[in-house]
């Protein structure tokens, strides 16, 4: 009897323990998706084994979708979650910073004209380039925000307004395209591997920002920023350089996407390029269980709801919702997350639960 | 002790007097300088055109829709909240009311409660989201925008004209200026005219600025978005007034959906693209400020005229292409960001000092 009762709690405090862990919201999204999905069509998980046009074998089904676009937001989720964590807003200029890098990726690449034969330059200096604008529209946010003390959204406003004009003024209004098929690896196939290269691409980054949040202190100082700006500075950090260091990084992560999303179609459409992708973004990391209010982070939280969210575009897609539409569907999944993670929505839940166990004892 | 007296003494008159005016005031008056700064500049160097009393006209009648969407967000904003769904909901008001109108036979009157229905349902949700549940205003209002976004394509996909009769009658409704006419090429008078969504506009300026000038309900925004303990402190209900502030706001966007629905007489899904962004900049081009307590019903009307104003510009001096327009746009806010951000720190230095 007496086990039977030592068993019991140490499953309800195992249970305690997955619950207080953060990537547990994020996964139980996920399974709740999976079910639903399992139940209402269960072609949803086919995986099909098959050559594309050139000829190279390819995994294709819905979960490769995810697996594929979901790595792009998995990336932007690196960026943002620093972002967030350091400053308590978001930035809300990634889809038209992405037009940009990838409007410079191309011009650097074509050269002066707008469908050549062969590339101009190497793909990655082209690349590197691309890199160091993002990073440069990165820094100006950042500025902004940490030395003008600007709200994150407004001063990322400002670049959300001009983003995708500067990117069809980079190019003056030309939709260049390019017809190496090296190029179209970054978002598509390597001949021969059949799964999507954007899932390395990802791996990739997961890996370095792993390492990085490993061997320096930047985690540790990112949410002591984000947590008290004034008493981190008192403890000698210098809270407008991290900040600005967060938005350069997710200048980085841009850099990728918008890479990979030009690799995707070879040009780029401006005004449709990453439309929204920035509500996906933030999203992500409001679903991995991080406050949206600075302070303490979790990367893979952050990273598992990037592909969280994709599932669900996936799904909605399935079920022949229209991508305009989509919007309305995730802003409901929006609001019902920032209002049961609300604090004052908190309280009364856990004094609605102290009330339950009080009946349950008496 | 000595040394503030001396300069205070010897300090010249215009700098005191800078330091007297309020932060309202000041900002006000940058903005109002700028305006017509901007458009004598225009009158100068583009020719006779912006002379012409039926241009400014039609600057009022273009814009009569977000005169109303920024009045709205500046409210928000003197609470210290803001509100981007705006644009989102004149989106959706109008092509709710335009179904309404052409599909389902209904009437004028019901479409107007219809339009201010929505408006008031958004204004209530986010309200009571923001300020009784204490969520970010700007993740409350994204949400809100992209499910505004979102409904109106699921309300009906493709863009399509108004032919409801009396609809049409009042949309081309003409309100003639008196003395304000201009001869024609061929030399005939033609009378200068506005729209009715201009009269609505200005009657929603002038309403708004008694509420904030001279009720308790206005003094109480500016006092929580100055400083919320203090004004808690002072026995005002700070939840109950962000609340008000964003359901006036989700009511005026549905105000200023039905009044751009009147100018362009169509429902689609890709109307009033960034309107909220506009609606923000002209609130701070405006004056107001963002981290609330400060702002100008006045400043946020030249606010939405000095934006457009520079829109017209642009393009007649030839740079007719839609991505002039987003950077002259984001320039502007940027430069007005920086001029509030560098005001401030000087202020606070200086009553540092003063100490």
């Amino acid at each position: 009897m007496q086990t039977k009762v030592a068993k019991k709690s140490n499953l309800s405090d195992f249970f305690m323990k997955l619950v207080k862990n953060q990537c547990f919201i994020p996964l139980a999204a996920l399974l709740l998706l999976v079910v639903f999905n399992l139940i209402a069509d269960p072609t949803f998980f086919k995986i099909t084994y098959g050559f594309n046009s050139a000829g190279n074998p390819v995994l294709s089904g819905f979960l490769i979708t995810i697996l594929d676009s979901g790595s792009e937001l998995a990336i932007l989720a690196i960026g943002m979650t620093l972002v967030t964590a350091a400053t308590g807003g978001q930035d809300i200029s990634v889809g038209a910073a992405i037009a940009i890098s990838g409007s410079v990726l191309l011009r650097v690449l074509c050269g002066t004209d707008s469908r050549p034969e062969t590339l101009q330059t190497p793909i990655i200096v082209a690349f590197l380039v691309s890199c160091v604008v993002a990073m440069l529209f990165g820094a100006f946010n950042g500025v902004l925000v940490a030395y003008f003390k600007i709200q994150p959204m407004i001063a990322t406003l400002i670049l959300y307004t001009a983003g995708r004009s500067i990117a069809a003024w980079i190019n003056n209004n030309e939709l260049p395209v390019i017809s190496e098929p090296s190029f179209s690896y970054f978002g598509e196939f390597i001949p021969g591997i059949p799964i999507p290269t954007p899932f390395f691409i990802a791996v990739i980054c997961m890996i370095i920002i792993g390492i990085v949040l490993k061997v320096t202190n930047l985690k540790l100082f990112t949410q002591a920023v984000g947590i008290n700006e004034s008493s981190s500075r008192l403890n000698g950090l210098n809270p407008a350089f991290i900040k600005v260091l967060s938005f350069v990084i997710l200048g980085l992560c841009v850099a990728v996407v918008g890479l990979i999303k030009v690799s995707r179609i070879s040009t780029i459409n401006y005004s449709v390029i990453a439309k929204d992708i920035e509500m996906d973004a933030i999203l992500a990391v409001a679903l991995g269980g991080n406050a949206l209010s600075g302070g303490k982070f979790n990367m893979a939280a952050s990273i598992i709801g990037a592909y969280v969210i994709q599932c669900l575009t996936t799904t909605l897609y399935k079920f022949n919702v229209q991508s305009d539409a989509l919007p309305a569907y995730k802003a409901i999944v929006v609001i019902l997350l920032v209002v049961a993670s609300a604090p004052a929505v908190r309280e009364k839940f856990s004094s609605l639960t102290k009330k339950l166990k009080v009946k349950e004892v008496a | 002790m000595s040394k503030p007296e001396k300069t205070s003494a010897s300090g010249n008159r215009l700098g005191d007097r800078v330091k007297n005016i309020s932060d309202t005031n000041l900002l006000l008056t940058i903005t109002i300088v700028v305006f017509f700064g901007m458009y004598l500049g225009a009158i100068v160097f583009q020719g006779a055109g912006f002379l012409k009393p039926q241009t400014f006209f039609n600057i009022l009648n273009a814009n009569a829709a977000l005169i109303i969407l920024s009045c709205g967000m500046s409210l928000v904003m003197i609470t210290g909240g803001i509100d981007i769904s705006v644009g989102g909901i004149t989106a959706l008001v109008s092509m709710c009311c335009a179904v309404y109108l052409d599909y389902k036979g209904g009437n004028v009157f019901m479409a107007i409660v219809i339009a201010l229905a929505i408006g008031l349902a958004f204004g209530l949700v986010q309200g009571f989201l923001v300020a009784y549940l204490d969520i970010q205003p700007f993740i409350v209002t994204l949400a809100g925008m992209f499910f505004a976004r979102g409904m109106t394509t699921i309300v009906n996909t493709k863009p399509f004209n108004v032919e409801n009769e009396a609809f049409t009658a009042l949309k081309m409704t003409r309100i003639v200026v008196p003395g304000m006419g201009s001869v024609n090429k061929l030399g005939k008078y033609v009378n200068a005219y506005v729209e009715i969504g201009v009269i609505v506009a200005l009657l929603v300026v002038i309403v708004l600025f008694c509420v904030l000038r001279w009720t308790k309900l206005g003094r109480s925004f500016y006092a929580v978005g100055g400083n919320k303990q203090s004004a808690l402190m002072l026995g005002i209900n700070v939840k109950r007034t962000k609340f008000i502030s964003h359901l006036l706001c989700g009511l005026l966007a549905g105000i200023g959906g039905f009044v751009y629905f009147l100018h362009v007489g169509s429902g689609s899904a890709s109307h009033a693209t960034g309107a909220e962004m506009d609606a923000i900049a002209s609130s701070i081009i405006g004056g107001t400020m963002l981290t609330g307590g400060v702002g100008n019903i006045i400043g946020t009307f030249f606010g939405v005229l000095s934006l457009s104003t520079i829109q017209n510009i642009v393009s007649s001096a030839g740079l007719d292409q839609a991505w002039w327009t987003g950077i002259t746009r984001a320039v502007m806010l940027c430069l007005f960001l920086l001029i509030q951000s560098v005001v401030m720190k000087v202020r606070k230095k200086g009553i540092a000092g003063a100490k």
